[in-house]
């Protein structure tokens, strides 16, 4: 791919943008580096006008003189991919920054590169397919295990057409550089190896074809599995002002999520919310398989402070390392925080090329590009029937909190679920602070639709009389309104909110939300014998600390099942007899 | 001997453009006009083009005024003798002592790298009942005070810098009043703590680049020292001011504004500033605490807004007093599980019955009726705020959760508070008989 280097000469330097002349040619997206005494500096052409590229660096250009050398190098922004990705941590130039750290020391060093992967690991390789098949892009020439997964050598999504197979190595200890087959297609021969360049601003398209999202992606969190529920392969984003819990949210989903693989890009926010990570997961245990959450985890973090063009790189550094996962067959969950830090990097390029700026000065392309990223989403078939699935969840954080907001727009255009972060639930403690009415789905959750309207129901009547509540004061409400109100809080506390700093509360199954579902609904269900409003205030505020207790026992525990039948009695004494003590809810719309 | 350029080709606003060659992106220069020599910075090449913002002002700069380039970019002496002394943005002393030029390092340098770093674990007793029972401080932490114009942040400040137990305190002052500034001063020598303190100062009548340098100038000197051991506590006071005159220059170059004026890297200069708060695992930390003051209260304004996304919380300062609501520790979790048994449930339950006793005065306001739980509530609310959000209250965190716990024991019976039965057990004073 390489052949001669072609060089170019600085001419201008404009805060991390900087004016190339050439004389041969460049191609857009090209990597470039910038030659200074102290070190090459990475960077990318993104515009070339006349005779003079001009390049986003990817480092802090202090220093940088007209007449610098740059150097061409004729390839793509481009990550490796192979065995080894999964439990580290990376920059948004997928370099790995504990690496980097035992060769620069305690500060990031401009201009230092270390190879993604480690080239001298053993890993086993077993091969899986025999000399003289036939294969394509994609296909497994055989596994090395990595962690808890099979990771399959694939053939490199680059190669077209058919291919042969001419040798396949025999099983053993392998390093990644090793020949693991040899293929060819008529016309040359190519070794395999168990690693490969992509670049990333390309999608990964080896697959058969891309099927609908159907099935739900369990996060363990009530209010998203039941009322805003997430699909394998589907888009969801939560925006919301600062200190609604974003990252709050965002790390329960990242532990607590049903998939196989978690990619957290920390984009451009706070580096103390990535050490939590970095610490904490090493020492978490992932209940599924046993291990650490970091064996099924790849951080790639750019945070607020580092350079601003690799901010805009990390977010397709980290969408194509999960596409890499999905080829296996496996479901990946990709959880950005936040892109409207990305989006922001694009601001800054967009305002240094002194384009038209469109709305609150991001550039006119924001959206295509919003689309772009979220579309890299999907489940699909794979050429040999199994299903992988890359599910992405942006956080987004609008300025002033405003979700009319041009990153907002753009990205609920394409999602498919918004999960709408408030600071006034956030203000009144009410965790996770998803808006339980603005909030919205496309997709199907763990209950049946119709008990899930009527919950809505309540949720909406409860709003609208605690809205009338405050004109016309409680001694102006009637107490069968107030008692819907009460109804309606009740829901609120005991099921849309969770405490998920808690080892029972936090994570919740889906076999326990639709049991604990109905019980709630049966709740909403019964008519209550009230005699005023202190004597239903106080009914439902035992009834919910039975039921928060129940949350806090530890499922199908004798614990549980005490706390159910204590509730459940506390249901009974105070039902209406009449009627067997049943209103009928009304259907929602 | 380097090259002294003469032919200046443009002079707009702050920002003069010389033609030169060989010139490095961010080198400093020496402009001499007719009202004396001022440092300047590259801030665009284009060509031989070089464009420098000049520190004070290009006011008295003619078209053959003499631009002389130093070869380097911004530094900053890092010597034992910078303490107890004061200087301007750029550097220069701003009191009688001598000016320093050994070990000059330069400012403005890069992040730590993420894998270094360690979750913080230290708390800083600060005296405030708001601050340590409520929104614990943690080492490390980066933390704005929100308030309004007039408000007194300084004060707090400085009463925080005087309390908590740190071995340097480095003060960036932007756009300080004099008046301001002459208190910061006047408050470390009465206690005997400028000795151990660094002052950066720009006044509001210093030209207004100069405010540009103050956070880095003052961060790379807290650096130094934390690398070398010491727990620093940076004062940035402020943050608003720093923005403005980020949006001054950034219009003067023509950029394209994206909010209110404000320049598109807004987010990304602040969090450039406010990262370099560190718990360094061998060796000392920087805690930042800065005054952000909020242009018409609105706390959506760009630069609360930009500043509320980077910090690691904030503290809204309101009528001279910390407001519960709205004020965050992010970091508290971190460290108010080891301070007493009762410091989370006497801070959820204070709060909680202050936010229904802020229902209840608005229940009043509206002539509703009160119940007898608003009656105590009224009680409670008034006692809160004399007792915990006065910052005139000055006591440790062990005498403020007893005095909670004495508080809520005045107000209320215990079955009412919806506290762990075995706290109320352990804590809950004894009726005196």
């Amino acid at each position: 791919m390489s052949g001669k280097t072609k060089h170019g000469t600085v001419v201008g330097v404009n805060g991390n943008m900087v004016s190339v002349a050439f004389d041969t040619s460049v191609m857009q997206n090209e990597v470039a580096y910038v030659v200074l005494d102290d070190g090459r500096l990475k960077s990318e052409v993104i515009r070339v006008r006349g005779d003079e590229a001009d390049l986003q660096v990817f480092e802090s250009t202090g220093g940088i003189r007209v007449g610098d050398t740059v150097e061409f190098t004729g390839e793509l922004l481009s990550v490796e991919l192979g065995p080894g990705l999964l439990t580290q941590v990376f920059d948004g130039l997928q370099n790995p920054l504990p690496q980097l750290a035992r060769e620069a020391g305690t500060f990031l060093q401009r201009g230092r590169y270390v190879y993604p992967l480690d080239t001298e690991r053993q890993w086993d390789w077993t091969p899986g397919i025999e000399p003289g098949a036939t294969v394509r892009a994609g296909e497994a020439v055989g596994t090395v295990p990595e962690g808890i997964f099979e990771h399959r050598i694939m053939v490199p999504f680059s190669w077209q057409g058919e291919w042969t197979l001419k040798t396949v190595t025999e099983a053993g200890p392998l390093t990644i550089r090793d020949t693991v087959a040899t293929a060819e297609n008529g016309a040359e021969e190519r070794p395999i190896t168990m690693v490969q360049t992509w670049p990333v601003k390309i999608p990964i398209t080896a697959y058969r074809e891309k099927v609908l999202p159907t099935e739900p992606l369990v996060t363990r969190l009530r209010i998203i599995d039941t009322f805003f529920p997430i699909a394998k392969g589907g888009t969801f984003c939560t925006p919301g002002p600062f200190g609604a819990g974003k990252t709050v949210l965002q790390h329960a989903l990242s532990r607590h999520a049903e998939v196989d693989v978690v990619i957290v890009a920390a984009c451009g926010e706070r580096a103390g919310e990535v050490v939590e990570i970095l610490r904490e997961f090493p020492h978490l245990e992932d209940p599924r398989t046993g291990r650490t959450l970091m064996d099924r985890t790849i951080i790639v973090c750019n945070t607020s402070s580092m350079p601003v063009a690799a901010r805009e790189a990390s977010i397709y550094t980290s969408v194509t390392m999960a596409e890499y996962y999905r080829q296996m067959g496996l479901d990946c969950l990709l959880l950005a925080d936040s892109t409207s830090r990305w989006a922001q990097a694009l601001r800054e390029m967009s305002g240094r090329l002194e384009e038209i700026p469109g709305e609150e000065a991001f550039p006119a392309y924001l959206e295509s590009l919003v689309a772009g990223f979220y579309e890299r989403a999907g489940r699909v078939e794979l050429h040999d029937g199994t299903r992988g699935s890359i599910t992405i969840g942006g956080a987004v954080s609008p300025a002033g909190g405003n979700f009319e907001e041009p990153v907002t727009q753009a990205t609920l255009k394409v999602v498919g679920a918004f999960l709408g972060l408030s600071r006034d639930r956030a203000n009144a403690r009410r965790y996770p602070a998803i808006h339980p009415l603005e909030s919205w789905s496309k997709y199907t959750g763990v209950v049946d639709p119709g008990p899930l309207r009527q919950a809505r129901q309540v949720l909406r009547q409860g709003n609208e009389i605690a809205q009338m509540m405050k004109v016309v004061g409680e001694e102006g409400t009637p107490l069968t309104d107030f008692v819907q109100h009460l109804k309606g809080e009740f829901l609120d506390s005991v099921y849309l909110q969770q405490d998920l700093l808690d080892e029972a509360d936090g994570s919740t199954t889906s076999e326990r939300q639709e049991y604990v579902f109905a019980k709630v609904l049966e709740a909403l269900r019964t008519r209550f014998e009230l005699a005023d409003k202190d004597a239903a205030r106080s009914f439902f505020l035992q009834l919910r600390q039975h039921f928060i207790d129940w949350n806090f026992t530890v499922w199908d525990s004798e614990d549980f099942r005490q706390q159910e039948r204590k509730l459940e009695a506390l249901i009974a004494a105070t039902a209406a007899a009449e009627g067997g003590g049943r209103e009928r809810l009304e259907d929602g719309a | 001997m380097r090259k002294l350029y003469h032919r200046i080709r443009q002079i707009q606003g702050n920002v003069i453009t010389v033609e030169a060659d060989g010139i490095a992106y961010g080198e400093l220069a020496e402009v001499h006009g007719t009202r004396g020599a001022s440092l300047a910075q590259v801030i665009r090449l284009s060509g031989s083009r070089v464009s420098l913002q000049v520190f004070a002002g290009s006011r008295g700069i003619s078209t053959r005024s003499e631009v002389r380039f130093l070869g380097h970019a911004m530094r900053v002496a890092a010597t034992d003798q910078l303490r107890g002394r004061v200087f301007t943005g750029n550097g220069t002393p701003r009191d009688r002592g001598p000016v320093l030029k050994d070990n000059l390092i330069a400012i403005g340098g890069p992040s730590v790298n993420p894998a270094n770093r360690i979750i913080p674990r230290n708390m800083i007793r600060t005296g405030i009942p708001m601050i340590d029972v409520f929104n614990s401080l943690v080492e490390s932490q980066k933390l704005p005070i929100f308030s309004v114009a007039g408000e007194p942040y300084n004060e707090l400040l400085a009463r925080i810098a005087m309390q908590a137990e740190v071995d340097l305190i480095v003060l960036g002052g932007m756009g300080l009043k004099y008046d301001d500034y002459l208190f910061f001063r006047n408050t470390l020598e009465e206690h005997g703590a400028l000795s151990r303190s660094i002052l950066f100062i720009h006044t509001a009548s210093d030209p207004i680049v100069e405010c540009l340098l103050v956070p880095d100038m003052s961060l790379a000197v807290a650096e130094h020292f934390a690398v070398a051991g010491e727990r620093v506590l940076v004062l940035l006071s402020d943050m608003t001011n720093f923005c403005d005159a980020l949006k001054e220059i950034a219009i003067t170059m023509e950029q394209i504004p994206s909010n209110r004026g404000y320049p598109g890297d807004l987010y990304s200069q602040l969090a450039a500033r406010y990262e370099k708060a560190v718990d360094f695992e061998t060796a000392g930390s920087i805690t930042i605490l800065a005054a952000t003051t909020m242009p018409g209260d609105d706390v959506t304004h760009p630069v609360p807004d930009n500043t509320g996304y980077i910090t690691e919380g904030q503290f809204y300062l309101v009528g001279g007093r910390i407001e519960p609501f709205g004020s965050l520790s992010r970091l508290k979790q971190q460290v108010n599980s080891d301070t007493r048994a009762d410091h989370r449930a006497v801070m959820d339950t204070m709060i909680r019955l202050y936010a229904e006793y802020r229902e209840s005065i608005e229940k009043q306001s509206m002539g509703f009726r009160m119940s007898a739980w608003d009656e105590k509530l009224l009680g409670y609310g008034g006692l809160f705020e004399e007792r915990m959000m006065d910052l005139g209250v000055n006591i440790p965190l062990e005498e403020a959760l007893d005095l909670g716990w004495r508080t809520l024991a005045e107000c209320f019976e215990p079955g009412e508070v919806g506290m762990k039965s075995n706290l109320v057990a352990q804590f809950w004073p004894k009726k005196a008989s």
